[in-house]
């Protein structure tokens, strides 16, 4: 259970919202719920309907309208290229198929190690720093901005040698 | 070099550091506003400062306030932080750089209506930032600046910080107080307006981080100082978002009525790879495309003058698009956004959007006929005016004016 299991974390994020008002913490506790697994599962779901006083269909609903929640697992790291009108005009979309091609993968997909997926989102307010992409992961979200290629992949293997040492 | 207003890191180094802002006066127009000012007389100086919603909108701040309804508590303060209009991000250097001003402007605003609770709504992708103001809100809260009692008045605020999660419409302040609300981010009907009806059915004013972090100074220093930048209309300084084909893309802070040519020319340096500069968004991706000009090089960037030349001033995210793009390409890559960002309550803008995305996409690949790129333009017109809120008519705007102004990328 959620509450049982981040116990301080849950009460804060309750406290932040009038006592009348539990459903306002569906937001931060779905953020919470996600940084175990990488996405809300079903069980997850049901604790937040629980602690917010909704229900699960609800809770379900809100998942699938904000594109930062998900409902099925990916990559551990979710690498997302702003490939948006101001990105592009600065090579954002040539940056994300080369680098797609340097992981051997399409768009959307995910490396055949479970560790990065990579996807094309909408303008992160990074633009004079195109090319740009942020990092998804348990640890929150990363900007990366005035990349290239290389540097990239220099982030990409930084994450594989922390993984073989784990 | 003037002095900065609002990007004030720039001339004070490690502003974002609590002792180093209050030796800066951080703070004094905050104390000076609960212990010698009535809540109204705050509003009469905002008012009197002529400072407009930088938002996208222009409202008049001080209006806005005035209009919260005194019969009905508690009142609610939520501050945008959603910034995701492709183009834009001056608000994210202000938070991250020069927080304490901005919070500063928050509690002002929040004493000014009496609200003893205020949340700063920021998009996901934020998150950083969010933990970052988690730690001065708490920070201000030991320091008793915030919280219960304050200064010896009596007058208690909290500031909470609401992560959203990737969604554009986010940004609209109905669909913002939905989400907080923990309910889809979907616009409401209006009328009532968020300052009569808001947050948890309560009077609530919702503002910009920008606007806001303009009203510590305003405060500090009087109205009649405030309206000697900017224009008569359009007075103040406001932070223009520069990117796209340039040279220098960045955060550039100018009074208002500077003209495209000193953003464009003199602070971003121009188009790169000596290309011609051939369109301005000056409104972000929800941006009518205007002709690169000399006429429109010269026009004043404020909210009276942009409308001359067939655009509006918006959020001001100036996204320059030189000689080599194709207006075929550009219309696809907005289309795609606002397909992608339609929040699907209403028709014309689901459907719309879909449409045309689809058209436009089929345009840039350069396998349509004319008759699609009349058709695109006649789904564009048909969308005008029905939609709930304004990004279905945002969605439109780069459309219509980029067959009606760039017919030779149309011709195939
Ligand atoms: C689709 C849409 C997106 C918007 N996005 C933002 C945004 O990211 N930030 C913002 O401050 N205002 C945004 N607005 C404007 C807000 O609805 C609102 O007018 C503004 O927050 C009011 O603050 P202001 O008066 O200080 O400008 C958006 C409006 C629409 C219709
Ligand atoms: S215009 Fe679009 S974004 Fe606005 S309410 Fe309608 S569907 Fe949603
Ligand atoms: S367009 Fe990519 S960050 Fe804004």
């Amino acid at each position: 259970m959620l509450a049982e299991k981040y116990p301080l974390e849950t009460q804060n994020i309750l406290a932040k919202y009038p006592p009348d008002q539990k459903r306002s913490a569906v937001m931060p506790l779905l953020y919470l719920a996600q940084r175990e697994s990488g996405y809300v599962t079903k069980a997850a779901m049901q604790d937040i309907a629980a602690l917010c006083e909704m229900s699960v269909t609800e809770v379900a609903s809100i998942v699938g309208f904000y594109s930062l929640y998900y409902d099925k697992p990916a990559g551990k790291y979710r690498v997302q290229v702003c490939t948006d009108l101001p990105c592009a005009l600065r090579g954002a979309d040539e940056f994300l198929s080369k680098l797609c091609e340097n992981l051997g993968i399409k768009v959307g997909e995910t490396t055949p190690d479970g560790l990065v997926t990579v996807e094309a989102v909408m303008c992160l307010a990074g633009c004079d720093k195109a090319p740009m992409f942020q990092t998804q992961s348990s640890e929150g979200i990363t900007y990366h901005e005035n990349q290239t290629i290389e540097s990239a992949l220099e982030v990409i293997d930084a994450w594989r040698q922390q993984e073989k040492q784990a | 070099m003037t002095e900065h207003l609002l990007l004030r890191h720039r001339d004070i180094p490690n502003i974002d550091q609590l002792d180093i802002y209050q030796q800066h006066g951080g703070f004094d127009a905050f104390r000076k506003a609960v212990t010698t000012m009535q809540p109204d007389a705050v509003i009469d100086l905002v008012k009197a400062s002529g400072l407009r919603g930088r938002g996208g909108a222009g409202f008049p701040t001080g209006m806005k306030w005035a209009f919260t309804d005194k019969k009905n508590w508690p009142h609610y303060v939520v501050c945008n932080a959603d910034e995701s209009e492709p183009g834009t991000f001056k608000d994210r250097e202000i938070m991250e750089r020069n927080p304490f001003q901005f919070l500063e402007g928050v509690m002002i605003t929040a004493y000014a209506v009496q609200a003893n609770l205020a949340y700063v709504y920021l998009r996901g992708e934020f998150w950083q930032i969010a933990s970052q103001l988690d730690r001065q809100i708490a920070e201000l809260e030991a320091a008793g600046i915030l919280g219960d009692k304050l200064f010896g008045a009596d007058y208690s605020l909290r500031l909470r910080t609401h992560l959203g999660a990737g969604a554009y419409i986010c940004g609209e302040e109905t669909a913002m107080l939905e989400s907080i609300e923990g309910k889809l981010g979907q616009p409401r009907l209006r009328p009532p307006f968020p300052p009569s009806f808001g947050l948890f059915g309560k009077p609530t004013v919702v503002n910009n981080v920008e606007t806001l972090t303009n009203v510590p100074l305003i405060v500090a220093r009087g109205a009649e100082w405030y309206r000697s930048f900017g224009t008569d209309k359009s007075p103040g300084v406001k932070v223009f978002s520069l990117s796209g084909c340039i040279n220098r893309p960045g955060n550039y802070e100018l009074p208002l009525g500077a003209t495209f040519r000193e953003l464009i020319v003199g602070r971003g340096l121009g188009v790169p790879f000596g290309h011609k500069i051939k369109a301005i968004m000056p409104a972000g991706a929800s941006s009518s495309l205007i002709v690169a000009t000399d006429e429109a090089l010269n026009t004043p960037m404020d909210y009276e003058s942009v409308p001359k030349v067939g655009a509006q001033l918006g959020s001001a995210s100036v996204i320059v698009i030189d000689d080599s793009v194709d207006i075929r390409w550009l219309l696809d890559k907005t289309l795609h956004f606002f397909k992608h960002e339609s929040c699907g309550k209403c028709t014309p803008c689901r459907e719309g959007t879909y449409w045309m995305s689809h058209l436009a996409e089929r345009i840039a690949s350069d396998h349509a006929a004319q008759a699609e790129v009349d058709l695109l333009y006649s789904v564009a017109s048909q969308i005008k005016g029905k939609c709930l809120c304004a990004l279905g008519e945002f969605s439109i705007e780069a459309v219509l004016s980029g067959i009606e102004r760039f017919k030779e990328d149309f011709v195939s």
